[in-house]
């Protein structure tokens, strides 16, 4: 990452990392960058309905070396993936890329010869977020995981180190960071709901049920 | 003196903004109630036995404009029985990082076995894992219903499941014919 890479070996940076990842995830600094009907979306989550100020990030950044996150918002055709890859170049680490759309995942219904089949073949990817486009509330909870994401994210060669150790041990959180959903991770019973039914392997099948649950004409099952 | 006075005014517009009511979601808080048709993630429902709605024809993988799904069909027999007729999907993936959410799969499904919820919190960290197999897409078993492989139950052959079906539609989300009380439609 940037210049805590360069801190001695030796030294215990956990209190360190976690200060430095809650101001990293407070107020992400996302680049504007919108490639296609996705960046309508992110506009929208950055206007007052949805409103990204939220949690600190209303302000897209139009430089790309005063931004930590790119929102990739559309799909990449072959002629843009260098200006893509060169804007990422030029953002300061640590940065993080959201892959916003199907398009920019994967290529998604654009199966062709004009557009990169997914952007993590020309950038590093940490969330992946579906929907053609994603409603706001998707682009946020996609947000919302990278945050939790960054929370976990180990810090210098030590950190690095600790981690895997705690993974070689299995000491690692039963719900991987930004494996939840954002609705279910702010509500105490559904996180709950959403642990256990992890452990069972079931949690998708959570999701069903509680929907269900919702509907007017599956009611009387559940009765 | 006009000039100093002008400036208030264009604050008292702004402080006014105070008292009004805001507009801003809540989101993860409270999320909002998607339209009853919005297309979210797909449920492969069940019947009311249990066994599975999909007979693995592949009309929804070829319907698919992203080419998102992928079937395999298996044979049914009397000890492994799946799905009520002679075919069931061995394999049935969607592929999340394809999918567009139009819905023409739920449109050529002929058993109502493809349908779609309204959830949409979907993101994840990795390519593979937005490949949903039949272990997150198959509907959850709800009282009445049996794991399967078991034989037909509602039945002696598989018409006994299509020809009664509207008078015994389960209880899955395919089944838009079950009765709603009156007064219970919000």
């Amino acid at each position: 990452m940037g210049i805590e890479e360069k801190l001695p070996a030796g030294i215990l940076l956990t209190s360190v990392e976690k200060l430095s990842n809650y101001a990293r995830k407070s107020s992400f600094w996302g680049a504007t960058f919108g490639l296609a009907c996705c960046a309508i979306e992110m506009m929208a989550s950055g206007g007052p309905h949805y409103d990204l100020g939220r949690w600190g990030m209303e302000v897209f950044r139009a430089s790309p070396r005063q931004a930590d996150l790119m929102i990739v918002a559309g799909r990449v055709s072959q002629k843009m993936a260098p200006v893509v890859r060169q804007i990422y170049d030029q953002m300061p680490e640590p940065r993080s890329v959201i892959s916003m759309g199907v398009c920019a995942s994967s290529g998604g219904m654009f199966n062709n010869y004009a557009i990169v089949q997914g952007v993590d073949h020309i950038i590093p990817v940490d969330v992946y977020l579906p929907g053609c486009p994603p409603r706001p509330e998707m682009l946020i909870d996609a947000i919302l995981k990278m945050r939790e994401k960054v929370m976990a994210q180990p810090l210098g060669p030590n950190g690095r180190k600790m981690l895997e150790a705690r993974q070689a041990e299995g000491r690692t959180p039963i719900v991987a960071p930004g494996a939840m959903p954002s609705s279910y991770r702010v509500d105490k019973v559904r996180r709950e709901e959403w642990t256990q039914a992890v452990k069972e392997g079931r949690e998708e099948q959570l999701r069903i049920e509680n929907w269900m649950k919702l509907q007017p004409h599956l009611r009387e099952a559940h009765k | 003196m006009g000039t100093f006075t002008g400036s208030f005014k264009g604050f008292g517009v702004t402080f006014a903004h105070m008292f009004r009511k805001v507009i801003t979601t809540d989101y993860p808080f409270s999320p909002p109630k998607p339209a009853p048709r919005y297309h979210g993630r797909h449920i492969l429902n069940r019947h009311p036995d249990g066994l599975e709605k999909c007979i693995g024809c592949e009309l929804c993988a070829w319907a698919c404009p992203a080419d998102a799904i992928y079937v395999e069909g298996g044979d049914n027999t009397d000890e492994q029985r799946f799905s009520p007729g002679e075919r069931y999907a061995k394999i049935y993936q969607i592929n999340y990082a394809r999918c567009i959410f139009c819905g023409l799969c739920i449109e050529a499904c002929p058993t109502r076995s493809l349908t779609m919820s309204n959830e949409y919190e979907l993101a994840r960290d990795s390519r593979q894992d937005l490949i949903f197999t039949k272990k997150e897409l198959l509907a959850p078993l709800l009282p009445g219903m049996e794991q399967p492989p078991h034989p037909m139950l509602l039945g002696e052959t598989d018409k006994d499941y299509y020809v009664g079906a509207l008078t015994n539609p389960g209880t899955s989300v395919g089944a838009e014919r079950a009765p709603i009380s009156q007064g219970d439609a919000e």
